[in-house]
Order: C-alpha cells, then structure tokens, then sequence
C-alpha cells in the first residue's frame, strides 16, 4: 500500500548534522527528510541521541555541523519561537507541561502565534484582547476534545495524570498549526488504550497533511503508523527505510535489538552477580 | 510551590476583585476618627499600586526582582527635578517619570533578563542599589540623602493637596492599576507570560519570544513603580533616597510573596499588611520590629501560596 502513494513533499530536511558535548560524539553526519503526511520515526537504544537530535532540529541546541532546512529555507540558526512562526512543533520526552495553568489554558497558549492583540489591547482589554480570548479559547477547546481531553478543560495541568499529560502536548503542540511535528516518546508510560488514541491521533494528524517526525521506543507502534524510519546507534545513522526493510536490516537487528540488548543483560546479571 | 495552580481570575471573578477593592476604598473612610488616617490609607493605596507592578513581574512572569524601588525612585525624584531643572509643570512629570522608568528598564531589562533566580536577584539588587547611590552621591542635583522638596501640583488653578484628597486620587489610580493587572492576567500576552513561567523551554517552542516577553514584563513593572513614586513625592511634598532604597526593595518583595504572588489583590493585602502592620505595633516599642519579623514568618509557614490564595483555598474546602 506504503509504495503506490505518491509521496509527498519534503517539508523538514536535516543534513550532515553533527554536535559534539565535552569530546563525546553525540551525533555525527546525520539528516533525514520529513515529507508532508508522512510519519517518520526515529529509534535507537538509549544514548543514540535521538532526543539530542530532536533538539537541534528544534532549535534548541546549535549543530556544530550540517544545515537544516525548512520548506526549503534555511533555519539551521533559527531560535526555537522562530521555527514555531515557521510551522514547527514539538512534544517533550520529559514533560514540559505548564503545570501552574489549567489543560485548557495550556492548549490556549499554545495558540500564541496565532493571536494578533497586541500589549496595549491587552493591558487595556480592548475588543481586539476580548476577540483573542473568544477565538483561541475555541480553538484549543476543540483541540481538547480532539485528543480526548475537554472533560478535563478547566481542571489543574498539575492534578492530570501521566497519560492525560502526553495528549495535552500533543494538543499543544498541535495549537500552533504545525506544518511539521515532532513529538518526543509520545507513547511513553502510556497503557495499552491510551498508545492506542495516540497511535489514531498521529495518523489523523498525518492524513491532514502534516509531516510527523517521532521518536518512539514502542516498536508496534513504529512498525504500524511510520512510512519511513531511521535508526540511530551512538549518534550515527544505522539504517533507513520502510519499517519493513528495517526490520530486516541484520545490523539494525545487532546493534537494537539483538547483541545490545544481550550485552546489556549479560552485563547486568554480571553485576548482579558480582554485588551479591 | 511548583504544582500550585495559578490563581484563577474568570470573568466574574475579575469584576468581584475590581468591585470589592472599589467597596472598600469607597467606604472606609467612613470610619476615620481623624485625618491623619487619610494619609496612612494613601499611603498603603500607593505602595500597594508598586506592589501591583511587582506582582506583574515576579507573579505573572516568575523572574524576581530586588530593585524594584530604584524605578519608585526614578518616578519620585522626576516629580522634583523636572520642575526644578527643566521648568516643567509638576503634573507633567508623573507621566515623565513613567517614560524615563520603562526607558531605563528597557536598557536595563535587556542584558540582565537573560539572567535567571539567584543571577537575576543579584543584578536586580545592583540596579537598586546603583540608582540609591546616583541620588545619595549627587548632592549638587538631588540633594543628595538629606533629600528634595517637590512643588505642590496645580490643576486648572485647583491646588491639590490634603490627606483626604490625595487618599481618593491613589484609591482611584490603585483601581485602575489593579484594573490593568488583571486584564493583563486573562489575555494573549498574560498566557504568554504564565506560560514563560512555568516552562520556558515550551513556551519558546510554541512560538513564545522568552526575551521580549519578559522584557515587557519588567518595563510594566518599571511603570507601576514609578508612578506610585510620583504619588508618593506629590503627596509627601518630599522625597529621599530610601524612597528607592533596599530596604523599601525588600519590603515590595515581601509584599508581593506575602500576599501571594500569583495573585494580583495579594499584593494589595501585602502592601496594606506591610504598611499597617508597623503602625499598629508601635506599641510594642523596642519589640515591633521582632514581632513584625515572626508575623511574617507565620504568614510564610501557614499560608505558603500566600494570603488570597491561601485564604481562597481554604475557603473552597469548606464549601466543598
């Protein structure tokens, strides 16, 4: 089904991206193209610098190699606020929630972009502030009953549970109108039924045109929604393509999910072994 | 402290705060034995609206500030030097003295709002302290700590002073001020700030501008400050250094954290409190300053969030 598609455009390319912290390699010589309805996913063990990667691309930490280009314009300098002007998105793999606002009002400042009031309207509650008010409360009112959440509108970010968290990123997230988003383990700590609103959500969120970027660790997930995929191993690229062909890749089997995972729990029972 | 929510101002709720503090300003003076109350009551009025201004800043967009009187300072002394030096009309430099305070917080903001917490709390206190020192060192133009006259202010031939006249101008600049406030709280740019507060790293990644926004905030709070200095020159007819000295920096913080800092009429509670409490404790002489200094620490211990939302929470669980 995935090969008759036509595919669609390049939306987010990142080339030749490398970062080094304090002599360790993070990341070396990687990129990957994010193509318009199309969900990409990023996976590796742990320390691969999948995160890190989302990072830069976000405009969070400057690479100190490579270019990354936004509807084909250059952004590899761009601030974080710039990229959100220019369509990009992301979640966060540790919560970045703002705790202290109710759910509702989460997703409303999320809408920041989109709001055209102005500080003296503002201060002064003109129609132009009282208009902004209506309009992004709507929209992100939607926005929660999208992912599930307009229940839970009015209630403390900080009182919601782990589940409910993730979905209000995403609501977030998706505030801004997004061209591309990232999303950063968005299945995380989620049971089975909520992966599973998650995994309906990001292929809504696709089919709308949207280019998808994620990094996941739940591999029926991977396997299920992404087009595309990229595995990273100690900050370079070990394989690429259908989930299908990763799958297969003898290397990307070694390094993820065989021999690490071995070495790994070999090493751990050793050490085990050797405290008691 | 980081999971309390932020204090919620609905529609109703807004006009409630708005038509309570209007209430009280309106009626209380009904029960003065004496004029001199119409002084100490302006007096908590206008230390209240710098109060506001604080709140704007430490409450609405989480970064501290311990110079807040240096912009009290800078709206005080323009209400003496500008008639003095520049010919001006002493009602002309109530606005001035805001314009000159948000120019001076725009240069400063810049550079030390790139600072965070403990960083941001030095350089703040260094801005204060360099404005008490500019105003104590330049005697020729300031009077130096012995301090200024300000001329009394005319407005079309009416000559404005008295306790009880200027208790209802800083009544009604209070209002507006915690008009504005609160309007700020419950729009684009007040979400923006809320949300700078909570995680700047998100806020950034929703398209917020971290910079400007918190720059705007410390230029608002700049503002309040210095028009409540102007009031208070006008209404005192002098004004000295302390005006814009530690200490009274200290006192805003207090205020502000007391009364509770996501709240905007917290830190008019804050101000009334600070500003009443040494008043009425005279009569412990030699141990009012002790017993302030422990009511403080209850207040801290008992109502952590503050006095409003403290007072509101436990309020909601009796209704509940």
């Amino acid at each position: 089904m995935n090969a008759i598609q036509p595919r669609g455009e390049v939306l987010l390319r990142a080339e030749g991206i490398g970062i080094s912290f304090g002599g360790l390699r993070a990341l070396d010589g990687v990129g990957f193209a994010a193509r318009a309805g199309e969900v990409l996913a990023i996976i590796g063990p742990n320390g691969a610098g999948k995160t890190t990667l989302f990072n830069i691309v976000s405009g969070l930490y400057r690479a100190s190699e490579g270019r990354i280009a936004l509807d084909g314009q250059d952004v590899t300098e761009a601030p974080p606020h710039r990229l959100a002007a220019r369509g990009l998105s992301r979640t966060f793999q540790n919560l970045q929630v703002f705790f202290r606002m109710t759910a509702l009002e989460n997703v409303m400042a999320g809408r920041h972009l989109q709001e055209r009031s102005g500080l003296f309207a503002d201060l002064f509650r003109l129609p132009a502030a009282r208009r902004a008010n209506a309009t992004t409360r709507e929209a992100a009112m939607a926005l929660l009953a999208e992912v599930g959440l307009a229940d839970k509108a009015e209630q403390p970010a900080g009182s919601l549970p782990y589940g409910a968290l993730k979905r209000l990123e995403i609501a977030r997230a998706l505030a801004t109108d997004p061209r591309v988003l990232m999303l950063d383990e968005p299945a995380a700590g989620c049971n089975p039924v909520e992966t599973e609103e998650i995994d309906r959500l990001i292929a809504q969120v696709a089919a709308r045109g949207v280019a998808v970027v994620l990094i996941e660790h739940d591999m029926k997930l991977v396997m299920r929604i992404s087009r595309h995929v990229l595995v990273l191993n100690q900050g370079r690229m070990l394989a690429e393509g259908t989930p299908e062909e990763v799958r297969g890749n003898p290397e990307v089997i070694a390094a993820y999910l065989g021999t690490h995972g071995a070495k790994e729990a070999s090493r751990a029972t050793a050490r085990g072994a050797h405290h008691a | 402290m980081r999971l309390s929510p932020r204090w919620q101002f609905p529609f109703r709720a807004r006009w409630a705060t708005l038509l309570i503090l209007a209430a009280v300003i309106g009626t209380i003076p009904w029960f003065f034995p004496s004029g001199f109350y119409f002084r100490v009551a302006a007096l908590v009025w206008v230390t209240a609206l710098a109060a506001v201004g604080l709140q704007v800043l430490m409450g609405q967009a989480g970064q501290v500030s311990l110079g807040h009187a240096g912009f009290v300072g800078i709206g005080a002394y323009a209400m003496a030097l500008g008639p003095k030096y520049l010919g001006l009309d002493v009602l002309l430099c109530l606005p001035l003295g805001a314009i000159v305070a948000a120019a001076v917080a725009f240069v400063v903001g810049r550079p030390i709002l790139r600072l965070k917490g403990h960083y941001l709390a030095v350089a703040t206190l260094g801005f204060g302290m360099l404005v008490t020192m500019v105003l104590v060192s330049e005697v020729g133009i300031t009077g130096g700590p012995d301090g200024i006259r300000v001329p009394r202010a005319e407005l079309f031939g009416w000559r404005i002073r008295g306790g009880e006249t200027f208790y209802w101008i800083a009544g009604v600049a209070l209002l507006v001020g915690v008009w504005i406030a609160l309007n700020l709280q419950d729009s684009p740019s007040g979400r923006a700030l809320a949300a700078l507060h909570d995680s700047e790293v998100a806020a950034r990644t929703v398209g917020i501008d971290v910079a400007a926004h918190k720059l705007r905030a410390f230029v608002i709070a700049a503002v309040y400050g210095a028009v409540a200095g102007g009031l208070l020159a006008l209404m005192n007819g002098f004004v000295t250094p302390d005006a814009a000295g530690f200490l009274a920096s200290i006192e805003y913080v207090t205020m502000v954290v007391i009364g509770g800092l996501a709240s905007v009429p917290g830190a008019v509670v804050g101000a009334a409190l600070l500003v009443l409490l040494p008043q009425t404790l005279t009569f412990l002489h030699e141990y009012e300053q002790a017993v302030l200094g422990v009511l403080i620490m209850l207040f801290m211990i008992f109502l952590r969030a503050g006095i409003v939302p403290g007072l509101a929470a436990l309020l909601r669980r009796k209704a509940a």
